[in-house]
């Protein structure tokens, strides 16, 4: 049985009553009756959940490095989900919004928060209605707002809009972008969340998942939680035949997860998965029954990532996505340090004239060399997100680079990306 | 330029944050909102509203894809273009699309019906290839529905 997609095809799991009735707010209710905020910390901390977002720091410790006698503290929820391949967080939000509103106040709780900013994606106009419905009539019943159920805890929520940037996710790019600037990253240190966040006060910053999972610790304990799996949710996407958000325990393979999204298409064969979204290390065929969890993930190379599973089946052009997902980078680089920006336009240029038709034996030594020139020396994880595509490009399918190179395949057009008010045709 | 009421809802969206600065994207949403895009003038208005100087206020609007400091259409369509929607065949989705309207991505039809955006992953992938028109989402999309969306569009 599911625990964090449990409710959300429930038709009226969206409204108070329909949460209500299935238990929710039930966490809220005992954590307030009956937990100081060390303890639901505490809860969290056992569970040994670790962050969904993407970076997968244990939560419980994340919360204790925020000051305790702070006199203001923020809570900042990242939804700003946009790792290609992930499809949860917004799942979670249409289907379950009382669930990460619940979460929200435990989290604001537990590290004496009394302000909270849900950073949400443009994008996501139906979570947003939504959203602000759920946020409305958590207020109207009193788990939000001043002297919530009749304690001395009180908390606001406002739900903050994203305006298109991929960056924006990166969690200090995120802070900048809720202060109204560009969303461009801040040096680490001084500017850790936790000591040094929004408008420069200690931050709590989640992800949705992430703050979806603490009411169920908090409501069945932390080793009911550890023995559900830990349930995690995997999007699995691309070659399959029902792309989906898949729940299963913390550790599952992929061609298990395949199977969950209803097989490959076509019956065809795989050649290639993202584990993580785009920016893990893509792996191959001989990884379907590698454990999809952090340790297991970072031995080959890889991570989980934001659990995104992108399949690819044997008739994938591995050249043709890779140099897609480079593409991507280039586009939402911020600039703001030279290896991404820059980087990122030289790979996809390299990578074009190979798709083209006009690629030279020596441009496989120059990505190699790129890719090593952009590993470590980025600024945030956006540019080092190019490295390891390139690497798995270059290691497990250098035969597709040749054949291009060589002109034994037929070159491909990558179609012209143009801004915003470029000249109308014949104009 | 901006009605009183966006005004209004400006200034009140300034009170939400300690720091005014905070409410600037909500407030350039606010006036996309009402003008469809953010002119020159619609900048200076929003800078004005919240205390700012315009070129703190052109240089953020300048960095987000969905604040449009250029005009587009009536209806503005985001065709996604990342992995997943690209394994699933959003480049003739697009191809499709761009030959319908007889435009590229990132241009508006002459007649100012429609703008097309290529995008990146809208976190829809379970209903790839996807799009999204105006606030509304689509998908799994063929080629054939994609292009009668953007037919049907008024």
């Amino acid at each position: 049985m599911t625990v964090l997609l449990r409710h959300v095809h429930e038709p009226d799991q969206k409204d108070l009553d329909g949460y209500v009735r299935r238990g929710g707010y039930e966490a809220l209710r005992r954590a307030l009756r009956e937990l100081s905020p060390e303890q639901v910390v505490e809860l969290v901390d056992r569970s040994q959940l670790r962050g969904r977002g993407g970076a997968g720091f244990p939560t419980g410790r994340k919360w204790s490095f925020v000051p305790k006698h702070a006199p203001v503290k923020y809570l900042v929820v990242n939804a700003d989900e946009g790792e290609p391949g992930t499809f949860k967080d917004r799942t979670l939000i249409e289907g379950d919004p009382h669930l990460l509103v619940e979460g929200i106040a435990l989290a604001a709780y537990a590290n004496g928060v009394r302000t909270a900013y849900v950073y949400l994606r443009r994008e996501f106009y139906e979570g947003r209605r939504r959203l602000e419905r759920a946020v409305a009539q958590a207020y109207e019943a009193g788990f939000l707002g001043e002297g919530i159920l009749g304690t001395d805890f009180s908390l606001d929520v406002v739900v903050h809009p994203g305006a298109g940037a991929y960056i924006a996710g990166e969690e200090t790019a995120l802070l900048e972008s809720l202060e109204g600037k560009r969303a461009m990253p801040r040096l680490k240190p001084p500017y850790f969340p936790a000591v040094m966040g929004l408008y420069n006060q200690p931050t709590v910053l989640n992800n949705v998942e992430t703050l979806c999972c603490v009411p169920w610790i908090v409501r069945e304990g932390p080793e009911w939680w550890i023995a559900q799996g830990p349930p995690q949710l995997y999007s699995v996407s691309g070659h399959v035949n029902r792309p989906q958000v898949v729940e299963a325990p913390l550790g599952t393979t992929a061609r298990e997860l395949i199977e969950r999204a209803g097989g490959m298409r076509g019956g065809r064969k795989v050649k290639a998965f993202y584990p993580g979204g785009t920016s893990s290390r893509p792996l191959t065929a001989q990884h379907l029954d590698v454990p999809l969890r952090h340790e297991d993930l970072a031995k080959l190379g890889s991570m989980l990532g934001s659990s995104a599973v992108i399949v690819m089946d044997e008739t994938t052009d591995m050249v043709r996505v890779i140099a897609r997902v480079c593409e991507f980078y280039r586009d939402e680089s911020c600039g703001k340090c030279t290896p991404c920006r820059e980087g990122t336009v030289w790979v996809t240029q390299i990578l074009e004239r190979i798709l083209h038709g006009r690629g030279r034996p020596e441009d496989l030594h120059l990505l190699d060399s790129l890719a090593r020139n952009m590993t470590g020396t980025c600024f945030c994880p956006l540019g080092e997100s190019v490295p390891p595509s390139l690497r798995a490009g270059l290691e497990d399918f250098r035969d597709e680079f040749e054949a291009y190179i060589r002109g034994a395949r037929e070159p491909v057009e990558m179609p012209v990306r143009l801004r915003l008010g470029a000249p109308a045709p014949g104009g | 330029m901006l009605s009183e009421r966006a005004q209004s809802d400006i200034r009140a969206l300034r009170a939400r944050y300690p720091v005014a600065q905070s409410a600037l994207l909500p407030a350039l949403l606010r006036a996309q909102e009402e003008l469809g895009w953010v002119p020159p003038e619609a900048l200076a208005e929003v800078a004005r509203l919240l205390d700012l100087p315009v070129e703190v206020v052109a240089e953020v609007a300048s960095f987000y894809t969905l604040i449009f400091t250029e005009p587009v259409g009536r209806h503005v369509v985001q065709l996604c273009t990342n992995v997943s929607c690209l394994l699933s065949g959003a480049e003739e989705v697009r191809r499709r699309v761009e030959e319908r309207l007889g435009i590229r991505a990132g241009q508006t039809t002459p007649d100012g019906r429609v703008t097309l955006l290529a995008v990146e992953c809208l976190a829809a992938c379970d209903q790839a290839p996807c799009a999204i028109v105006d606030e509304q989402r689509y998908g799994p999309l063929t080629p054939e529905a994609a292009v009668r969306l953007v037919e049907e569009l008024p």
